[in-house]
Formats: C-alpha cells, sequence, structure tokens
C-alpha cells in the first residue's frame, strides 16, 4: 500500500483539480502509481441492474480497456463489477475507488474481482485502513470516481441513484457526462433518461467516448463466415432481443437447428445470452 | 414340543430368511417373543392369541418360547404375526408338523382371525423362491404379488382356512396369472396440449432419448410443470425386468393398490418442497425407501427447486452419481435403488419477475444471492439439459396444438436402440467446437463432458453415424447458465 499525500507529484492532477480534493490517497495494487494520470473513463451504474446493462458495461469495460483506456469505477455489484470485468477481460487496466478503508473488499462478493485488479491496475480509497464502509461515505467516494476521469459514463440508474451523484460531480468539474440510452418504460432507465433530457451526450457505443477523448478505436475485424441460417437469425435477433422460441415461430426453422445457430453466434461473439433472452453485440 | 416356521425379513429391499421356532414346555403360562423383535413384532404376542381364539383353535396352555432366528437381526412389522401362529400351531399339534415344510408364511393377524397384507410381500416371496420354498402362505390381498415372484401362493382370507388346508381339507384356489390382471395404464397427459415451447419441447424430447436430467428455468406461468410432468409420456413403456423392480420397491413401501400387483407404469414423483433429507433419499430408523428410490427407473421432478432444503438436494447427489442410495444404521446397511431421471422447474429469482419481459424483478441483492446460495454449482453440474423457458406470445397459445406424446415417444424409443446398439463418435470438427466453446463460453470440465452426452444423444434422434459440429452446438444451448449461480 502507498499513501500520496495532496502534495506528492505522483498524486494525479485531475483529482488535485476538483473542488475538494481528498487530502490523502492510498493506494494497493501491483500497477504503478502514475497510471492514475492516463486517459480514464468511470464507468458507473446500478447495483440491481438489467441482463442489458450488465451486457453494456462488460462491453464498454472491454472495448475502453482494450483501446488503451483506463476504466475506473466504484466495485459494487451490477454496472462496476461489470465494468472492471469487460477491463479485465481485455487484459486492460482498471481502477477501483473504494468507499471504505483501503484494506477491506465491500462489497465483500467482489472480493475476488478486487484481487485480479490489483494485478494490473489499482483499488484506491481516501480513508486509511480500518475505516468501515457507511451509507455517506459512498457519495463521497463518488466525487473521486469523477474526479479521476475525464468523462463519466452511466449505464442504467433508478431516479435517485449514486451515479447520477457522481454525474452531479463530474458535471461540476467539468467533465464529460454520456448515458447509455434504456426503454423509457423501465424504471432502471428513469436515471439515465433524465440525465439524456438535461443535455447528457448519448452513448451508443464505445466509438462515442473515444472519439470524445480523441483515441483511435481498434480497427473492426473482418466479419467471421457465418452459416446461412446464422445469418438469417442474425438478422432477427438485431432486430430486437428475443428468446430462442420466437426464432422458431417464423416457420422455416426448427428448435434444434436455431440452437445450433445461436451457439455459433455466441462462439463468434455476435451475440450473447441472458435469463433466456439473446441480444446482439452491439458494435458486433 | 417344537416346531418351526419360516418366513423373511426385509433389510432395505432385500429379504433375508427367519427362522420361527416355537417351544412348548411345562410351567407358567405365557408366551415370550425373543430374537431382536421390535416393538409392533412383541405386539404380535396379542394378535396371534386372539386370532388363534377366534379361529376356534386351541391356544396351549403351556409356557410357549417363539425364537426369530438368526438372533442378531432386527425383525420389525407385523408379518411375523402369521408365522408365529403357524409354528406354535405346529408345536401344540393341531396340524401335522411335516405339512409346514416347503412353506414360507407372512402376514398380519387380526384379533378375529383374518389375514392382513403387508408390505414387502414381493421380496419375501423372491427371498422364499431363492431359499428353496415352492409355497408361500400369505394373505389373499398379496397373492398377486407373491405369484410375480415364482412362488405358488396359499391365498388365505382367515386363519382357519391356513390351517384347514395344513390339515389337507382343503387346497389352495389357483391365482389367475398377472399378466392378463391389469393391462397397461395410458399416460392422459398429452404433449399435444403445450402450445409454443419450441425449446423446451424439443429439451425434453432430448431428455427421453438420452436419460438426461433436466431443470427449467422461467417466469412464473410458462408451463414449466406443465412440460415435465408430459415426460413420463414419452418415455418408452417399463420392460418386464425393470417393472419387478419398480413392483418390490412399491410392495415394500406398502404402495402397491390391490387390484395391480405389477406396476406398469414408469413412476413419476412430485415430492413437496417441504420434504426432509431422508424423506428424499429415504431412512428413519427402521430404513424407509424415500422419494429417489420410488423414483427408480422414472421420473423425480421437483418443482420449484430453490425452495427445498439445502440438506434435501444435496443428499441427491449421492444417488444421482451412483444410481444407489446407501443408509448406515447401527444394526446394518441399507441399500435402495434409485435411478431415475431428475426433471427440476424454477423460476430465476424469488419474485418471479426475472426474465420476464412484462415484468421487472424487484428483489434485493441479498434475496437474490440467498436464492441462488440453495442451488450448488455441484448439484447445477447434474443437469444435462437447463432451458430458460419463457412467457410464450399470445400467437403462440392461439395456434394450433403440438406433436402428440405419441409420436415422440417413436422417436425416443428408435433413438434410444440406435445409442445402445453403437454410441455415435465424434468427428475431429465436433471435438475441436467442444474445445473453443470451452475456451470462449463459460464451461467446466464437467460441462464439457455433458455438452459431449447431450450431443450423442442429438446424434442419436437424428439417426446420425457420428456427432458432428451441428451436435454439439446445438448441445451447447443447453448449458447451464451462468446467472444461476453468480
Amino acid at each position: 500500500m502507498i499513501e500520496l499525500r495532496r502534495a506528492d507529484e505522483r498524486f494525479p492532477a485531475r483529482l488535485r483539480a476538483i473542488f475538494d480534493p481528498p487530502r490523502t490517497l492510498y493506494v494497493r495494487g501491483t500497477g504503478e502509481p502514475e497510471l492514475l494520470a492516463r486517459r480514464a473513463v468511470a464507468i458507473v451504474g446500478a447495483r440491481s441492474c438489467s441482463p442489458y446493462g450488465a451486457q453494456v458495461a462488460r462491453m464498454l469495460g472491454r472495448e475502453l480497456a482494450a483501446a488503451g483506456v483506463v476504466v475506473v469505477s466504484g466495485l459494487a455489484r451490477g454496472i462496476d463489477g461489470e465494468a472492471h470485468r469487460g477491463a479485465l477481460e481485455a487484459r486492460g487496466v482498471t481502477v477501483a475507488v473504494l468507499g471504505c478503508g483501503i484494506d477491506r473488499d465491500y462489497p465483500a462478493a467482489n472480493g475476488q474481482l478486487s484481487r485480479r485488479i490489483e494485478e494490473d491496475g489499482l483499488v484506491v480509497s481516501e480513508y486509511e485502513p480500518g475505516v468501515e464502509p457507511a451509507p455517506w461515505r459512498f457519495p463521497a467516494r463518488n466525487r473521486i470516481i469523477a474526479g479521476l476521469c475525464e468523462a463519466v459514463v452511466v449505464v442504467e440508474a433508478r431516479e435517485r441513484s449514486g451515479a447520477l451523484i457522481t454525474a452531479d460531480f463530474a458535471l461540476e468539474e467539468g467533465r464529460e457526462v454520456l448515458a447509455v440510452p434504456g426503454e423509457i418504460t423501465s424504471s432502471l432507465s428513469t436515471g439515465t433518461n433524465a440525465l439524456l433530457k438535461l443535455g447528457a451526450t448519448p452513448l451508443t457505443g464505445s466509438a462515442d467516448v473515444l472519439e470524445l477523448l480523441g483515441v483511435d478505436a481498434r480497427p473492426a475485424g473482418a466479419a467471421p463466415n457465418l452459416s446461412p441460417t446464422a445469418a438469417q437469425v442474425l438478422e432477427r435477433v438485431r432486430a430486437s432481443s428475443c428468446s430462442a422460441d420466437e426464432l422458431t415461430a417464423p416457420g422455416a426453422l426448427e428448435a434444434g437447428a436455431v440452437s445450433v445457430a445461436l451457439t455459433e453466434l455466441e462462439l463468434a461473439g455476435l451475440v450473447v445470452v441472458a435469463e433466456g433472452t439473446y441480444r446482439a453485440v452491439i458494435g458486433g | 414340543m417344537l416346531a418351526r416356521a419360516v418366513t423373511h425379513a426385509l433389510v432395505g429391499l432385500d429379504a433375508r430368511k427367519v427362522e420361527v421356532e416355537a417351544h412348548l414346555q411345562n410351567g407358567l403360562p405365557g408366551l415370550a417373543i425373543v430374537g431382536l423383535a421390535d416393538r409392533t413384532c412383541q405386539e404380535a404376542k396379542h394378535r396371534v392369541r386372539s386370532g388363534i381364539a377366534s379361529a376356534q383353535l386351541e391356544w396351549p396352555s403351556r409356557r410357549i418360547t417363539v425364537n426369530l432366528a438368526p438372533a442378531g437381526l432386527r425383525k420389525e412389522g407385523s408379518g411375523f404375526d402369521l408365522p408365529i401362529a403357524l409354528a406354535i400351531l405346529a408345536a401344540s399339534r393341531q396340524f401335522p408338523l411335516d405339512r409346514l415344510a416347503g412353506h414360507a408364511a407372512i402376514g398380519e393377524l387380526a384379533l378375529d382371525g383374518r389375514i392382513r397384507p403387508v408390505r414387502g410381500a414381493l421380496a419375501a416371496a423372491e427371498g422364499a423362491r431363492h431359499a428353496g420354498f415352492g409355497r408361500i402362505v400369505c394373505a389373499a390381498e398379496s397373492a398377486g404379488e407373491a405369484a410375480l415372484a415364482g412362488v405358488e401362493p396359499v391365498p388365505a382370507r382367515h386363519l382357519a382356512e391356513v390351517v384347514a388346508y395344513f390339515r389337507g381339507e382343503i387346497e389352495p384356489p389357483p391365482v389367475e396369472p398377472v399378466e392378463n390382471a391389469s393391462a397397461p395404464e395410458r399416460d392422459e397427459l398429452d404433449l399435444a396440449d403445450v402450445r409454443g415451447q419450441d425449446r423446451a419441447r424439443r429439451a425434453l424430447e432430448l431428455a427421453a432419448a438420452g436419460g438426461h436430467n433436466l431443470l427449467f428455468a422461467g417466469p412464473p406461468g410458462t408451463g414449466k410443470s406443465m412440460l415435465a410432468r408430459r415426460l413420463l409420456g414419452i418415455l418408452p413403456p417399463l420392460t418386464a425386468d425393470e417393472a419387478l423392480e419398480v413392483t418390490r420397491i412399491y410392495s415394500v413401501a406398502g404402495l402397491l393398490s390391490p387390484g395391480r400387483p405389477l406396476v406398469r407404469r414408469r413412476p413419476f414423483r412430485m415430492p413437496h418442497q417441504s420434504a426432509s433429507a431422508p424423506a428424499i433419499v429415504g431412512g428413519g430408523p427402521g430404513p424407509r425407501p424415500g422419494e429417489a428410490t420410488l423414483a427408480h427407473h422414472g421420473v423425480l421432478f421437483l418443482d420449484e427447486l430453490p425452495e427445498f432444503q439445502r440438506p434435501a438436494l444435496e443428499a441427491l447427489r449421492q444417488p444421482l452419481e451412483d444410481g444407489f442410495v446407501g443408509i448406515a444404521r447401527v444394526e446394518g446397511r441399507a441399500v435402495y435403488p434409485a435411478r431415475f431421471q431428475l426433471v427440476a422447474a424454477m423460476n430465476m429469482c424469488p419474485c418471479g419477475g426475472r426474465g420476464d419481459p412484462a415484468a421487472e424483478c424487484a428483489c434485493s441483492a441479498q434475496k437474490l444471492a440467498a436464492f441462488r446460495e440453495k442451488l450448488s454449482r455441484a448439484l447445477l453440474d447434474r443437469f444435462d439439459l437447463v432451458v430458460a423457458v419463457p412467457r410464450p406470445r399470445a400467437a403462440e397459445l392461439s395456434g394450433r396444438p403440438g406433436e402428440s406424446s405419441e409420436s415422440v415417444r417413436a422417436r425416443v424409443v428408435a433413438a434410444r436402440e440406435r445409442i445402445r446398439a453403437g454410441p455415435p463418435a465424434r468427428t475431429v470438427a465436433a471435438s475441436e467446437l467442444l474445445d473453443r466453446a470451452v475456451e470462449r463460453l463459460p464451461l467446466s470440465g464437467r460441462g464439457r463432458a455433458r455438452v459431449a452426452r447431450v450431443a450423442r444423444t442429438i446424434a442419436g434422434l437424428a439417426d446420425c453415424e457420428a456427432v458432428t459440429e451441428e451436435h454439439v452446438a446445438e448441445a451447447l444451448a443447453y448449458r447451464s447458465p451462468k446467472e444461476l449461480t453468480t
């Protein structure tokens, strides 16, 4: 563990620039503290997210990390955890900001995740070892998440969500705020849709963030060779996410053939499945 | 004066020969039963005494000692009443002593001398056949069961009838062969009632063809239980040996219906969520078969899987792996066969909202974690097929009825025969696909083996010589999804 005093030259400049930067930043992990100065984007959102939100968070984490951007989040369940996992999948660098003492893993369920984050990235906190997690520490933690980043992406948020507090801090400090549009009927989208109404940048793919930061996206790979059935199924899934049974209905396809096509698409990384619903991967 | 009758005691599903010795001597009149007899067995004293009196026979006013040998084996139940009565009657020479030779006996006595059936008559009759006895005296209701074992039953309604038989006054009525006694029953639940749900139907067919364990997950009211109950209708009928095995279990459990001694139908057991571990796998002080054993050669259906107690679910792991349940007691070990097919249904979260586009899940993270905690990875690993059952659309529900159970069963039977004749081998390309899947999807080593098994069934159903990429790809679609455990 390292203690970075505010006067320390390794103390991230972006964080020092905010209204009330922490006096000390405790850092653990094998990554260099200097990586906090790299281009960084925060991905935040609801703890009890939908499969859609989880998929988007993971995809954004993966693609941003692959483009060399540091992915910052809060190690919480749901969106935060998925964003970290996505970054780790791409073997990228990710930073977790805690709302409790630097020696603790909160929530405990993400202990293993925090261990993996430490391998290449960092876990940081403004609290000295032994500090208990408390409800009022998380909004304070959110100001650090916003402070460390050039942009904040809100994936899914209810009307009164901690992610919106992070967005507010970002706005106050003049950082970019992006929001992922969601269904207007879902309560998990009310927060993000409200942000969009207020003028946040709508995010429809990782390219939107990368463009904002002026980073070149990875060149897209060549489209894989798909069987005719798989291509037909992909087209249908891209139109709207659906269950396997909805794909058999058009008449021609049998349940077995649909399963074959879906697995082919899944292995090609073009489709993901959660709770029985198949979704096309954005940008895939 | 000494006489000896023979009966059989149940140890698990097996029968052990027990010699019932009655010795009459001078002394204070009375009856003592020795030889590790339990409470029910000790109470035989009163039933036997009243039964003999009611049959207008003489109760010897001597000192009577009844010994149940081997003395070290624990005897329980009321089936010893009849052999005890016969030994006492023979010892007091109320019928010729030598007439008992070649006969075994089992049955409970009523106070008026009638003979009541007891559980396990089939197992006892089989024991009698193995021990070289040609005839077994039993209650009239048990005669059909005893005949299944290949022993000639001497059915009797009353103790007086039995004595008349041993005195050579009457001959036992012939027992009609069971084969004609009961026509095979048809399952009234037909797959044609299920509309839509193509993937779940397909999985049900695969489960039937390959004997795979199957888990349906989805929001409430989407037909999970309805589908599961229809598995029985597409399974091939029981073979003669299987039918006898199932009958033996039901006989021991005392669940045979009197008119139908031979069980012809595959069992379908559906224990309630409150069932304890001993209720599921068997047990109790004098072990009884549990639901897992009662589902032998049939289907064990657990509706609302996560609502079951965790110990009850974990207890299922042994029978799922080994096909039997071993119950150890101080007095010994009972082994019950339990080769069943497990079908389970569950919601994706406690409120049932998950996986339903029309509803939103309101479960807290803690509630969800507790819900998933119930299902260990190890248990989920026992399901070869895991299928999400989505809410069907209105168009599917108003569509035409699905394929009938009968035509699906024909395919299942054909596929089973093909797979038994020679399981199809995997092509190189198929193996490569499997390896690629292990790398890219969350799939464990055991998961890989499961996918391989299911792929073989798919190939068998399709009447293919080899397991190709296509079969593996379909099998991969039924792997257990990560969201059920993480």
